[in-house]
This record gives C-alpha cells, sequence and structure tokens, in this order.
C-alpha cells in the first residue's frame, strides 16, 4: 500500500477502501508525530514543523479519489495527499531533514515538498496564492480537452487572501475542473475564525462567485470522500469548480514551536473526541470489518516502515554546498558563478 | 517592403509563436475581441480562437498564478499586464512562486509576462513607471526590454522558447515611434546579450529601452563634436551580460550608465559596481549615472520632461567625463 496504483481507482465505500483510508490516515499521524515530537525536537528536523494532526481525515478521504492525470496542491496539513500519490514517507524525512534525497534537494524544508511527477505543486508559502496556480492547472486540463480535475486545499484563513477570492472568481467565470477543499480547522495561527471572517462559514462566500458548496464533517472521512465523489461529478461533467468546507480542528499548535496556549481547552477537548482515525476504527467495529487487532497490526506495521524511512533519510547527504547556485535557470548565465570576485 | 512598427513586431512574434507551437497561448485583459488595450493581440482570436486567446477577469495576481499553474502542466503562456505598473497587483506570485520553480523543485515554467513600461506618454504615476528593478532582483527571473522593433520580434520569439519566466517589458513611447524593415522568415535574438548599437573610441554609455535612442540621438551631435561614444543597448537585464559591458569599458575606459528608471537602486547602480569590481584599473574617470529623479513619474507635460533624461543631459555630462 501507499503507491498510487494500490488506491486507484476508490469509488465505493467497502472494507477495501476502509483499510486503505486507515492506512494512510495512521501513517500520516504517526510520520507527523515522529518528525514533531522526535525528530524536531532532537535537533535533525530544523525550521518550522507544521502537522495535520486531527485532520487527516480530509486529505485522505479526498485525494483518494483522484485519478493519475489530476493535479494536487495540497496543504502544509495535507500529508495524506502526497502519501496518496506515492510519495514515501522516506522522501518526506529526507525533505524534513534538509537532505539531498529530499523532494526539493534541501532547497525548501519542512511541508513545502511536492513532485512534478507525481502531479503535486508544493505548497507556495504565501498563504492563497495556491489558488489562481490551481485555476491554470486546470485550464491547461481544459486546453487540451481532458477530464482531470485540480484538488485545491487551503485553510480557513487563506480565504481572506486577495488570491483567494481572484482565483475562485476567474475559476468560476472560466469554468475550471477544480475541487476546492477547505480545512476550517477554526484557526489560522492564533487567529480564531470570528476575527478571520465576519461569516460564520467559508461556503457562504461562494454564491458570491457562483459556485456550489457545501459543509461536510471534515473528521469523518467517509464523509469527506462522499463529498468529493460528490464534487468530483460535478467538475467531472465540465460545471465548473465546487467548493468543500471540511469542518475540523487543529489539534496542535499552528507549528511545533506554538504551544496554542490561545485555545480554550474545552474546544481541544470537544474535538479530541472527534477523532478521524478512531472514528473511522468505530465505523468498521460497528460492521465487523476489522477488530482492534487489525488495527494495532496496522498501526505496527506503519511504525516498522517509519523506523527504516527514518534510518534511511537519517544516511542520506546534505547537499554539497557547490550546487548553491544550480538551477536557478535553465542554463547558468555566462560567467559562471553569480556572485562576482575581484 | 514596408517597415514594422515596434508594436506591430512584437504582434507578429506573438502571433508566429503561436502559429509554430500550439502549446502557446495568450492570456490577460481585453486582449480576445478587443485585441489588448494597445491592439496587440488584435485579430487573434478570429485566428486562434478562445480557447488561446484567453480574456481573463481583472485579477493580475489570477492571471499570472495561472499562467504559472498553466506552464506546469505543460502550456507556455504568454500574458499581458495591461501596464506593466499593475505587475506589482501579481508580484507575489511572480516572485514567491514563479521564480522559484525551477530551484525549488525543479520545474520549469516556461511563461512570458508582457507588460508596457515606460513613460513619455503623459500616462502619470501609474501608467509610466519603469518596473524593472525588482524583477532584476528576483533571481530565477529574465527581464528583457527592447529597444528596436527587430529586437521586439526576436526577443519575444526567445522568451517565448524559453523555459525560465521571462519579465518582457514593452516601452510604450516605443510602440509607434520607431520602425524599421524586418526579415522576412523566423528569427530570434538571444537572451542575455547585449548589442553595440554605434562603436566608439572617447567613451561609453550603457542603456535600454527608449534610452537607447537618447543615447544614439546624443552619440550622433557628439560626432560632430569630434566626440565618439560607444553605445551599448543592454536588451536582457536579467541575467545581465557583464562581459558585454566590461568589454566597452576596457575599450574606451569611460562610461555613463543611463536609465529612464529612476536613480537609487535603478541598474546603474548595479553596473558601477560590476566595473568597480571587475575593470576599475581600466577606468580613466569617475562612472556617471543619468536617470530620472527619486520621484513618482509626474503627470503634466512640463514635470515629465524635467523627470525623464534627455538628449542635452546626456551631450553634456558625456562631455564633462570627456574632458576629464
Ligand atoms: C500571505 C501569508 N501571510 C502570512 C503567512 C504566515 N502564516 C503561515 S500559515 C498561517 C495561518 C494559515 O491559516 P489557514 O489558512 O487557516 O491554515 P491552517 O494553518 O489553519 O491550516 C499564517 C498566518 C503566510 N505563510 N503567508
Amino acid at each position: 500500500m501507499g503507491a498510487l496504483a494500490a488506491a486507484l481507482p476508490a469509488t465505493e465505500i467497502d472494507l477495501d477502501l476502509a483499510r486503505t483510508l486507515l492506512y494512510h490516515m495512521v501513517m500520516m499521524r504517526e510520520l507527523e508525530d515522529r518528525i514533531e515530537t522526535k525528530l524536531y525536537r532532537q535537533g535533525k528536523v530544523l525550521g518550522g514543523c507544521y502537522t495535520g494532526r486531527g485532520q487527516e481525515a480530509i486529505s485522505v478521504g479526498s485525494a483518494i479519489l483522484s485519478q493519475p492525470g489530476d493535479w494536487l496542491t495540497p496543504s502544509h496539513r495535507d500529508m495524506g495527499a502526497l502519501l496518496i500519490r506515492g510519495i514515501a514517507p522516506k522522501e518526506i524525512l529526507a525533505q524534513y531533514m534538509g537532505r539531498a534525497g529530499g523532494l526539493t534537494r534541501g532547497r525548501d524544508g519542512n511541508m513545502h515538498m511536492g513532485c512534478a511527477k507525481r502531479h503535486c505543486v508544493p505548497i507556495i508559502s504565501s498563504i492563497g496564492a495556491s489558488v489562481p496556480v490551481a485555476g491554470g492547472l486546470a485550464l491547461a486540463m481544459k486546453y487540451r480537452g481532458e477530464s482531470n480535475v485540480v484538488f485545491n486545499y487551503f485553510g480557513d484563513g487563506a480565504t481572506s487572501r486577495g488570491d483567494w477570492h481572484e482565483g475562485l472568481n476567474m475559476a468560476a467565470v472560466m469554468d475550471l475542473p477544480i475541487v476546492y477543499l477547505c480545512n476550517n480547522n477554526q484557526y489560522a495561527y492564533s487567529t480564531p475564525l470570528d476575527r478571520q471572517m465576519n461569516i460564520d462559514d467559508v461556503v457562504e462566500r461562494a454564491p458570491g462567485y457562483g459556485l456550489p458548496a457545501e459543509i461536510v464533517s471534515g473528521n469523518d472521512v467517509l464523509a469527506v470522500f462522499k463529498a468529493t465523489r460528490r464534487a468530483l461529478e460535478h467538475v467531472r461533467g465540465g460545471n465548473g469548480p465546487y467548493l468543500i468546507e471540511c469542518k475540523t480542528f487543529r489539534m496542535s499548535g499552528h507549528s511545533a514551536h506554538d504551544r496554542a496556549e490561545y485555545v480554550p481547552g474545552m474546544l481541544r477537548e470537544e474535538w479530541s473526541r472527534k477523532d478521524p482515525v478512531l472514528m473511522l476504527q468505530k465505523y468498521m467495529v460497528d460492521r465487523e470489518w476489522a477488530t482492534e487487532q487489525d488495527f494495532k497490526q496496522i498501526r505496527k506495521g506503519v511504525l516498522d516502515e517509519i523506523d527504516n524511512a527514518v534510518e534511511w533519510a537519517l544516511a542520506q547527504p546534505f547537499p554539497d554546498p557547490s550546487t548553491l547556485e544550480d538551477d536557478v535557470y535553465e542554463t547558468a548565465p555566462s560567467g559562471g558563478r553569480l556572485r562576482s570576485a575581484p | 517592403m514596408t517597415e514594422t512598427t515596434y508594436v506591430q513586431a512584437i504582434r507578429a512574434g506573438i502571433w508566429e509563436e503561436m502559429e509554430r507551437d500550439p502549446n502557446v497561448f495568450v492570456m490577460g485583459e481585453d486582449i480576445a475581441e478587443y485585441g489588448g488595450a494597445f491592439k496587440v493581440t488584435a485579430g487573434m482570436l478570429e485566428r486562434f480562437g478562445e480557447k488561446r486567446v484567453v480574456d481573463t477577469p481583472l485579477s493580475e495576481s489570477a492571471i499570472v498564478g495561472a499562467g504559472t499553474g498553466a506552464a506546469i502542466n505543460g502550456l507556455r503562456p504568454v500574458l499581458e499586464m495591461q501596464f506593466a505598473d499593475f505587475m506589482a497587483c501579481g508580484f507575489d506570485q511572480i516572485t514567491n512562486f514563479a521564480a522559484k520553480c525551477r530551484y525549488r523543485w525543479g520545474q520549469q515554467i516556461p511563461m512570458v509576462i508582457r507588460a508596457p513600461a515606460g513613460g513619455n506618454i503623459h500616462g502619470g504615476p501609474f501608467h509610466s513607471q519603469n518596473v524593472e528593478m525588482p524583477y532584476v532582483h528576483t533571481p530565477g527571473l529574465k527581464v528583457v526590454q527592447p529597444a528596436t522593433a527587430y529586437d521586439a520580434k526576436g526577443l519575444l520569439k526567445a522568451s517565448i522558447r524559453d523555459n525560465d519566466p521571462v519579465i518582457f517589458l514593452e516601452h510604450k513611447y516605443l510602440y509607434r515611434s520607431v520602425k524599421e524593415r524586418l526579415p522576412a522568415g523566423d528569427y530570434t535574438v538571444p537572451l542575455g546579450k547585449a548589442k553595440v548599437r554605434r562603436e566608439g573610441n572617447d567613451l561609453s554609455i550603457v542603456a535600454y529601452g527608449w534610452m537607447v535612442h537618447t543615447a544614439l540621438d546624443a552619440a550622433a551631435q557628439l560626432a560632430a563634436e569630434g566626440i565618439d561614444m560607444e553605445v551599448l543597448d543592454l536588451r536582457t537585464l536579467a541575467p545581465l551580460d557583464r562581459e558585454a559591458v566590461l568589454a566597452t569599458v576596457r575599450k574606451t575606459n569611460k562610461v555613463i550608465f543611463l536609465h529612464e528608471d529612476t536613480l537609487t537602486g535603478g541598474l546603474g547602480g548595479e553596473l558601477a559596481g560590476i566595473v568597480g569590481e571587475h575593470a576599475f584599473e581600466y577606468l580613466d574617470g569617475p562612472m556617471v549615472r543619468i536617470a530620472a529623479p527619486d520621484t513618482p513619474v509626474p503627470f503634466s507635460e512640463t514635470l515629465e520632461k524635467a523627470f525623464l533624461p534627455t538628449v542635452d543631459e546626456v551631450i553634456e555630462q558625456a562631455r564633462n567625463l570627456h574632458r576629464y
């Protein structure tokens, strides 16, 4: 599991699908946990460190429906999408560690990774900027008459950016094939939703651009899956973009340095009872699709995989400083090294 | 054979590239049926259809972002900014994303952003600026500004075929004020290569865009006084053709840097840095910068005239430097 081919095509909710979803959610949970609570604290991961703890259902439940020709623009809470697209835990770890074997070869850190081969655009750190870019990816699909779509992920805070509004408006005007997936985790860094927007739900913005939108429980992976399936039917049918607002909660600080003391304890407690992994497991147990023993086994398999991946990543070399000035342009400007010397 | 204006040359360059490569398309505000604010894309809708001549909402950031996304997904967008001044609205997309894609994840962005720039057209503070420097300062971008119709077409075609993002600055005053006979067949002008427009031995002037013509006019008048000024047209501002700049300085030993852009942080300072580091021992006089003063571009004719560098100013500075 973990490879794109193994995950596709998923359309019906059955035991196989449930196991696949669970595997990716557990992998995302454990991999991020390893990165944040071990490697980061040990100083093996430097810089920022963002996780999607508690939000795994969103990227996993949606990206599982992506076809190979689709493009995805995951946000910093959407590691599950990368995993589903076949990006291996070891590549992710090497990226976090700034190694030459990481997806950006040490040029960028943490979740700022992607892969052209697997159709994942790396995070554009300017929040909201991925929305117009998703439009361009989709425009090229329409240009060639393909039935592919773009999965564009962002948080509630992103919807305050001008780019978000420009991007949505343009995509709606041009009927571009995009599924917008908003993870509304109720905070943007320390800013709560009611200081971010003067409306209750992100979907209220959609009618202003003339696109359909729906709210879904972002902690219920099957609900996300079904909503995405509905959205895809609309979008692949050539009817233009579709917005899904996934209600969820960020079960961590904004990043590893942030203790999130601004979050009321009650709120966190309330959402801890809606853990997306436990919710899926309960669904599976209720249907007698799996037992606690199965879950333990899945988790153990994941942890073993992570152990091996960490070992591999730690053995990767750091990038050679002599490569610093490579790949700024297709061909290096004449005069060799860009820095001048007397 | 008729002469082609700078603006016609640009139009022809896009047209030919669209005929040549089905992945090339144009996108911008009011460019389809209307043909663009300067009519660069006039007639393209009829020839190439809606799919390849894309009108957008008034959204510069979305235009650039969508261009970048389309480039990632295999197309070769040629974007039009209605005025270079408004490229600032897409600045984040250009500098924080498009410019960095190759470096971050090895993704090429074969995209051209065409932007009508420059003054002397009574455009005022929002329609006359020379906006090159923030982009010149952004690694990963190429910045081009042609001075002639021949170069406008050849550099644009080269930019469209280039696999890096190119900011293509078109001088609005040159659009209809310069023209020449162009070769019938396909040709390109390489990016990153300056051109000596006039050979000279006494001193050099380095310029680009409209200012190349100011420099040439000044050189013609100086010749009558027996001062022989070499004129170097940079053509590409990033990456700079350092060798050509150093070569002309080593040849004449005196240099003026001329640009229509404002002085502080203008390209002249960077050029002086290069010459100071690499050709200091060749200099027989101080390096001279001629540029617009550090003000917004004013509207009123008297003010704009005072703002823009003039032929007389170049002549005076050249005489002083020659005497030095
Ligand atoms: C344009 C911009 N401003 C500020 C930041 C710093 N920043 C990074 S993430 C973030 C909060 C994002 O909130 P949201 O979009 O809701 O996503 P979440 O982190 O909650 O998933 C901020 C302010 C940024 N990356 N980009």
